[in-house]
């Protein structure tokens, strides 16, 4: 599986609270940020806290500026995410 | 029974699951803590503080440190293999413009080969929850201030990656060793709640 985004691309969190585990921090819930580089390939955490064996997927680090998420700061903050909880900025999430 | 654990509710409940899995023959006496010694062996601050100065020296170093810094601690015969699969290690620099400070929000993810184990405050929910928000008055109450033209990049420890921060190199130093460089550099400095 090619890697969907590149350093530079302005992608969006997803939005949902899921039931289980996730690593997607609630802060950085349906937020939009800019990919900084790649972070290697793992299994999706959310499905190995469920027993499932995911395929590796591409991670990437994801920087957010601190307005975006708190609606204030003028500091960045970036989180690794998995690349499911990403969509491209201008799609709707 | 392991003998790492605190006083803490939760430290009660592992204590009583690691009871049950000796008593039923899944873990020997004892194994934890052998594990938790294994992992631990060799973690210290003063690995981290040996990278940092090999960076203050060599900037082709810090290059490959800063490209890709698995590869590059190798050159000092160090590794973030230490665990159960080799944990991917990023290490983030300060520049005039920009100093860094790491967290991890989830838990409490940490690059043990590097550091040491992590301090209390670091895995505090009040350093956690704080840091992202307001970095800036958190590192105030470390005694870190910072020029307000400095800006502040957090990174949070959410998934494979561990974070370490490449401090600037003190002004004035310009005449000591790799090692005495190392002698400068602490744990809060690899974090970023200091400045060196």
């Amino acid at each position: 599986m090619a890697d969907r985004f590149a350093p530079g691309d302005r992608v969006r969190t997803r939005a949902l609270d899921p039931a289980g585990h996730t690593r997607l921090p609630r802060y950085a819930r349906g937020a939009v940020g800019t990919v900084v580089e790649p972070a290697g390939r793992h299994p999706l955490a959310d499905d190995r806290a469920r027993g499932l064996r995911p395929d590796p997927q591409p991670v990437y680090h994801v920087r957010f500026a601190a307005a975006d998420l708190f609606g204030g700061g003028d500091h960045s903050v970036t989180v690794e995410l998995w690349e499911d909880y990403l969509t491209p900025a201008e799609e709707q999430a | 029974m392991s003998g790492h654990h605190a006083s803490s509710a939760i430290s009660a409940d592992v204590r009583a699951v690691e009871a049950f899995l000796e008593q039923r023959g899944v873990l020997d006496p004892g194994e934890i803590d052998t594990r938790i010694d294994e992992f631990l062996a060799g973690g210290s601050p003063a690995n981290g503080a040996r990278v940092v100065a090999r960076a203050w020296v060599d900037p082709a170093f810090t290059d490959r440190l800063l490209a890709d810094a698995n590869s590059a601690i190798r050159e000092v015969g160090l590794s973030m293999a230490g665990g159960i699969q080799e944990q991917r290690l990023k290490v983030v620099a300060n520049t005039a413009e920009e100093h860094n400070v790491v967290v991890c929000t989830l838990c409490s993810c940490y690059p043990i080969a590097l550091l040491g184990p992590s301090p209390s405050w670091y895995k505090s929910e009040a350093y956690r929850s704080r840091v992202v928000r307001d970095p800036r008055g958190v590192l105030r109450e470390f005694g870190l201030e910072l020029p307000a033209a400095t800006s502040i990049a957090v990174w949070d420890a959410s998934a494979e990656s561990r974070y370490m921060v490449l401090p600037r190199r003190p002004e004035g130093s310009d005449g000591l060793t790799e090692e005495a460089l190392a002698g400068l550099v602490t744990r809060k400095g690899l974090i970023g709640t200091a400045s060196v």
